[in-house]
């Protein structure tokens, strides 16, 4: 054991599907410390939604098939019974969504539904539950918390079912704490209070928390390290600054160049050519070679493993093997360091 | 064509299709009004409406592109709709080249739609399942007169050009393209008609950054190419900031603040337009944002707030702004700027009325 409460190796998913396997993760690896913010960074159909719900096993047993290790705190969640996973949601692991009213059920109130989750997991009587209840939508900042614990979800307004859905999801005192994009759905205004309010819970509790955005301005803002995901594969991974300031792999470079900042306009937009690769039949080398600037021949027939730029930074692209080269002849990085 | 963007506006004379002349906009809005009345449930109709879009007035110059910004229930989308007559305005007036839009000896339905189309955000659902794209695109210029071989003609050559190979692209269906494909259809389909002006709503919000820049440097090109006006819709300010030459920013269904793009984003006079830029999540790990702008989400569009609508989040709010509704006027002479604010009419009775920086806190001043 060492201070991370989460490791995976070689995560790897496949769908069944009517046209065929769907390799949604490819082999992801990654760990997080305690405390820590990951947020991972991705567009549609990169696996960082699959990932989260891989941690949390809510892939859909039949459908998915799920090899490789996950380890939260002490548990093999990959291998616990589904008896035992339920136990652990909530006290263990929580999760937050895009969409609140998929999450709340539309017949109960709040503030029931709140106290059944405590009621669950805790040895507690019903007010002792529903007082915890209050002060939980207190602390998410719901005005008239007392009045609120009787609404039903439709009679809450877009950013204040979000904040009922961070109680919701608080209410067991998780360790890690997964959000799958849950701003957004939510308008400019609205979306900075909830970020705020993460960030503030995050660091109250000492959360573990996974966030999972396609926006670099969401990351920029919540995120103590940051993995990049493509296809499937986490291909560059280190701490925010590192990732956004020297970026290192391709797909990370052109992502940031073809984001719009202030002062670009009049400026051609450098966009990435091409569309990403279709999860049932990627590409045998690197999934990016097909929209790579810097392709080689040889990154058709390898994946590239996640490789090391200094302890902390690491990518998967064939350019930073002979880097990695220089890097131990400096001493930048000891011979004996892997990745994550 | 790498580079310099083209200056907006030098739309040729030789333009056929142009009547008013380069000075005349070629679109002028003035008191568009739509509100939607709800149907009362058990208890019968309570008369509330939804006050959608409330009295706006605005122009666009021809070659130029207005970005409109605003949160959901601002009126954006429906602005776009009215315009295009998808929904009937209830009153106001709409102008297109100097022609009156709706009216008796006006510029009829079918004109319009020759001058005006619309991209939504959508790609899927704005496109025919059952039609292999070409026949898609094909589909209005029939309508409007050309024959089979000619419409199919133009659809190949439009297809190519938004960047989809005709001979590999053409005969396929919406569900066998990429989001960003579809996108680049439904550009291909709304300028089938070769029209003036294009209303883009949400058009790159569904698609992914790095194909998002790829339909954001077509549409610049195209517009550069056809001599195209833009009417961009979107929540992402830095969408609009890139493609727009002026903007207008909505609130309730109300114009809060239009004028120059730059002027805007650098010394924003409306506290809703101050707040809605503060709240753009910083590019900077070292800057994070402190302190939300505003609390709390948008008002219900129903039963809107009296005077100012965005008094009720609004932290210079005094008893003016709740008895009269503010004037969009420009804050100091010859400007181009118009701002709804007490706070920039120096007869308004605000006490920061006229006050060249209202929004430095009172200690500073």
């Amino acid at each position: 054991m060492n201070d991370n409460l989460v490791e995976v190796r070689d995560l790897t998913v496949r769908f069944a599907t009517d046209d065929g396997p769907v390799a949604a993760l490819n082999g992801v690896d990654f760990s997080v410390a305690a405390g820590e913010v990951m947020t991972i960074l991705g567009e549609s159909g990169s696996g960082k939604s699959v990932t989260l719900r891989a941690l949390m096993r809510l892939l859909p047993p039949r459908k998915a098939s799920l090899s490789g290790t996950i380890r939260v705190g002490p548990h093999r969640i990959d291998t616990l019974g589904e008896h035992q996973v339920a136990e652990l949601r909530g006290p263990l692991i929580s999760m937050i969504f895009q969409e609140p009213m998929l999450a709340f059920d539309p017949v109960y109130t709040i503030g029931r539904q709140i106290t059944e989750t405590i009621i669950r997991h805790e040895r507690i009587d019903e007010a002792g539950a529903r007082a915890r209840a209050r002060q939980l939508l207190e602390r998410v900042q719901i005005p008239s918390a007392e009045r609120r614990l009787a609404s039903y979800p439709h009679e809450m307004s877009g950013g204040m079912r979000q904040r009922a859905m961070i109680a919701l999801a608080l209410a067991c005192r998780p360790a890690l704490l997964l959000a799958d994009e849950p701003t957004t759905a939510l308008d400019a205004t609205v979306q900075i209070q909830i970020l705020l309010l993460l960030r503030e819970l995050q660091r109250e509790l000492g959360m573990t928390v996974i966030f999972v955005t396609h926006d670099i301005g969401v990351a920029t803002e919540i995120a103590d390290t940051l993995a990049v995901m493509y296809a499937g594969r986490i291909v560059e991974h280190g701490p925010v600054r590192a990732v956004l300031r020297a970026p290192a792999h391709p797909y990370t470079r052109g992502l940031l160049a073809s984001t719009l900042k202030r002062g670009m306009r009049g400026r051609r937009l450098e966009a990435i050519p091409g569309a990403p690769p279709s999860l049932a039949d990627l590409p045998p080398g690197c999934s990016f070679a097909p929209r790579c600037p810097s392709v080689m021949p040889q990154c058709h027939d390898q994946v590239p493993p996640l490789t090391a730029i200094d302890d902390t930074h690491s990518d998967r692209c064939l350019l930073a093997i002979p880097r990695l080269a220089d890097a131990v002849d400096r001493g930048a990085v000891a011979a004996s360091y892997s990745p994550t | 064509m790498v580079g310099v963007a083209p200056p907006p506006a030098t739309v040729s004379s030789r333009d056929p299709r142009d009547r008013g002349g380069p000075l005349q906009p070629l679109l002028l809005v003035r008191h568009l009004k739509k509100h939607f009345k709800i149907h009362g449930g058990l208890l019968g109709g309570s008369g509330s409406r939804v006050h959608a879009v409330d009295d706006i007035s605005f122009e666009i110059g021809k070659g130029e592109t207005l970005g409109i910004v605003g949160e959901s229930g601002c009126g954006k989308s429906t602005t776009a709709r009215v315009l295009m007559r998808l929904i009937e305005p209830d009153s106001g007036e709409v102008i297109f080249d100097g022609e009156a839009v709706g009216t008796t000896g006006g510029l009829s339905l079918r004109e319009l739609r020759r001058g005006m189309q619309m991209v939504f955000q959508d790609s899927y659902a704005s496109l025919n399942p059952r039609l292999p794209i070409e026949e898609t695109v094909a589909f209005s210029p029939r309508v409007h007169g050309l024959d089979r071989r000619q419409a199919r003609r133009r659809a190949r050559s439009l297809l190519g050009r938004v960047g989809l190979d005709p001979d590999l692209y053409a005969r396929r269906y919406p569900h066998e393209l990429s989001g960003g494909q579809r996108q680049r259809v439904n550009i291909a389909r709304a300028l089938a008609l070769e029209p003036r002006l294009v209303i883009l709503d949400e058009a790159v919000s569904a698609l992914d950054k790095s194909v998002e820049a790829q339909v954001l440097n077509l549409l610049v090109d195209l517009k550069s190419e056809l001599g195209l006006t833009y009417m961009f819709i979107s929540h992402d300010l830095n969408v609009v900031q890139y493609l727009s030459d002026r903007v207008m920013v909505m609130y309730l269904g109300k114009v809060v603040e239009i004028g120059d793009v730059d002027a805007i984003y650098d010394d924003p006079r409306h506290p809703y337009t101050r707040a809605l830029l503060a709240a753009m999540p910083s590019m900077d790990p070292d800057q994070p944002t402190m302190e939300a702008p505003l609390f709390g989400d948008p008002p219900n569009p129903i039963d809107p707030p009296s005077g100012c609508r965005f008094r009720t989040r609004c932290a210079f709010a005094e008893a003016v702004c709740e008895r009269t509704e503010p004037a969009l006027i420009p804050p100091e002479p010859r400007t181009s700027r118009s701002v709804g604010c007490h706070m920039s009419d120096p007869a308004s009775g605000h006490s920061r009325a006229g006050v060249r920086f209202p929004f430095a806190s009172d200690h500073l001043q």
